[in-house]
């Protein structure tokens, strides 16, 4: 009985186990794959022999990192930076999007919401290539500011290791401030006005209407978005640190996963294991923290991720 | 006549706020908006006036030397080429791969779905890592083809959420029950009813993997080596960032001397041309960015 239900919603619905295939295929074969291959954290990888066939070491790797010389100053360029980031950049979007819903001229609102979204657009390489350019001491727009206020020549930012931080969080908010106030705007668009209404007629000010209707709305998705993040906290962009990088902010710029790529992939050094090994401790940590602040949440505001 | 005189405090309260307000959004405006007038404006300037830090903010000693010394250097071109091919198939691709499986994640039918949205959603949060990635597509043997480009990224799981839970919430079930009356099977159905019904969630997914296709210069950089293979970015990054405009290989003298001359103004002109294309989809795509991000937003 039970079986000739299922065979008919077989017959009915194969097609729908068909499509699934594909994306099925390409998820184990690029993401469940990959992940088999973490072993070689735990092993002594050889290209002959494969990663099923090398030796096992145990935690060696594991080890070998935490007593590396630089193990401190990787753990803290990483959390300095993400925290930063966080920090600093979390607030601007929520920000920007109620004083955008606020503000009672739609055509200038326009204006600067289409402008402020275009650098979301614009690659990594040329955000860093713009960043270079413009803080240039002699050639560049602000360096040229700079020596036009005050007379004399802006130092060289990127050669600066403690201006890393700063150049590197204020430019990811140059970025994505515009783009990342979107969806609190959408969350405000569903404000009903007749609660602005009924507030209006109590005699309450746009500013203590902004405070007690606009930011409790956006408050669940601010909450599901600060989750988000700070699960990949320890995750920061290894594309535009990397580009940003040269031999005079190297000990302050050289994260986790920068350092994973230089250990494992370039040329010289190879070494599989140990740079797998590093990449899976920054992943777990990265695990642990979202569980974390997802439990935390749950419990303070009942907003969760899962 | 005391109301009045609260109703005229409120006034003033709002005033101040809409003044604040109104000089914070032309901050962001100018702090936005300057650093691109500049990079346009610098592009057409002449290199000496560059280069001698005269550009403020309009174009000055107008000329284009910067896009000649551009059109005359062939690895430009050639990455150029090579990122809108990336672009195209790989786009393609990822709708292609997004919709088999937003359609039937979509479906009540289907069994196993919760299972099944774990399966994809946790490769969000946990992935292997640079080192086990390269092995794989190493021992794929796609290192320095051109798929290597299109097959690792040809599954996005955000996409395709996005628009499951577009076609979940926009499509009632009616539709379908109706067209399977008529004889109407899965594929016929979300080829004819779902693909046209779904046209705001298709731009917005392959904006967003258009752009991302543009602009990656990771993956290259990992697997690819061979030049004629390179995509923009790459040069760009050259270019750009490890200052490697090689002068010495230019054969023609002439170019040579102008790209001494222009070098930072090529570097202006290069990042506009770089940059105009993923721009220039922008204002029609406009329309569908709240609504892409609000979908994607909502978990599940």
């Amino acid at each position: 009985m039970n079986l000739t239900k299922f065979k008919k919603d077989y017959l009915r619905n194969w097609q729908l186990y068909l499509l699934l295939i594909i994306p099925i295929a390409f998820c184990i074969i690029f993401s469940y794959i990959p992940m088999l291959g973490i072993q070689i954290a735990f092993k002594k990888f050889d290209i002959v022999e494969g990663i099923w066939g090398s030796p096992w070491v145990g935690m060696a790797n594991f080890q070998r990192f935490f007593s590396a010389p630089n193990f401190w100053q990787l753990i803290r360029n990483t959390i300095l930076i993400a925290l930063y980031g966080l920090i600093a950049g979390f607030p601007v979007p929520i920000l920007l999007a109620l004083v955008l819903n606020s503000f009672p001229k739609e055509r200038y609102k326009k204006v600067v919401q289409t402008v402020s979204y275009m650098p979301h657009f614009i690659s990594t390489v040329v955000i860093v290539g713009i960043l270079m350019q413009m803080f240039n001491p002699r050639t560049g727009a602000l360096g040229n500011l700079y020596n036009l206020i005050t007379g004399t020549y802006m130092q060289d930012l990127f050669a600066k290791p403690n201006a890393f931080p700063h150049l590197y969080v204020w430019s990811g908010i140059w970025q994505s401030m515009g783009w990342n106030s979107i969806i609190y705007l959408a969350a405000l668009s569903g404000v009903d006005p007749e609660l602005h209404e009924a507030a209006e007629v109590d005699g309450a000010s746009r500013v203590q209407r902004v405070w007690h209707i606009d930011l409790p709305t956006i408050l669940p998705t601010a909450t599901i978005l600060l989750i988000m993040s700070a699960g990949s906290i320890m995750s920061i962009g290894f594309e535009k640190v990397y580009l940003m990088q040269n031999s005079l902010n190297i000990s302050r710029s050289e994260v986790i996963s920068t350092y994973v790529y230089k250990v494992g992939l370039t040329i010289g050094s190879g070494d599989f294991s140990f740079a797998t090994a590093i990449g899976l401790f920054n992943s777990i940590i990265n695990l642990i923290i979202l569980v974390i602040v997802n439990q935390t949440t749950k419990k303070l505001s009942e907003t969760s991720l899962f | 006549m005391s109301s009045s005189s609260i109703k005229i405090k409120y006034c003033t309260a709002d005033k101040v706020y809409y003044t604040i307000s109104g000089i914070l959004l032309t901050l962001v405006l100018i702090a936005v908006a300057y650093p691109i007038i500049f990079v346009v404006s610098a592009s057409f300037s002449s290199g000496s006036a560059v280069s001698s830090g005269k550009v403020l903010l309009w174009p000055v000693g107008f000329n284009l030397d910067g896009y000649k010394a551009i059109f005359r250097k062939d690895d430009i071109w050639l990455s150029y080429l090579n990122t809108i091919k990336y672009t195209l198939v790989g786009t393609l691709f990822n709708l292609f791969v997004c919709m088999c499986g937003a359609y039937p994640l979509s479906r009540r039918e289907l069994k196993g779905r919760g299972p099944l949205m774990f399966l994809f959603a946790f490769t969000m949060y946990f992935g292997g890592g640079m080192i086990p990635t390269y092995l794989l597509i190493n021992q794929l043997r796609l290192i320095n083809t051109f798929w290597v480009m299109v097959l690792p990224g040809a599954l996005s799981v955000y996409n395709m959420i996005v628009m499951r839970t577009f076609i979940q919430s926009n499509i009632p079930n009616e539709l379908y029950e109706a067209s399977s009356m008529d004889g109407c099977s899965h594929i016929t159905f979300l080829v004819r009813i779902v693909l046209p019904l779904s046209k705001a969630v298709i731009a917005v997914v392959a904006l967003f993997s258009a752009v991302g296709h543009w602009n990656t210069y990771f993956n290259a950089m990992l697997y690819l080596n061979d030049r004629t293979r390179m995509p923009l970015q790459i040069i760009l990054r050259e270019i750009l960032i490890m200052n490697q405009i090689d002068v010495t290989s230019i054969s023609d003298p002439e170019l040579a001397v102008m790209l001494a001359n222009t070098a930072d103004v090529l570097k202006y002109s290069l990042i506009v041309v770089a940059t105009v294309p993923i721009l220039c989809i922008y204002p029609f795509a406009q329309k569908y960015f709240a609504k892409g991000v609000m979908i994607g937003s909502i978990k599940g």
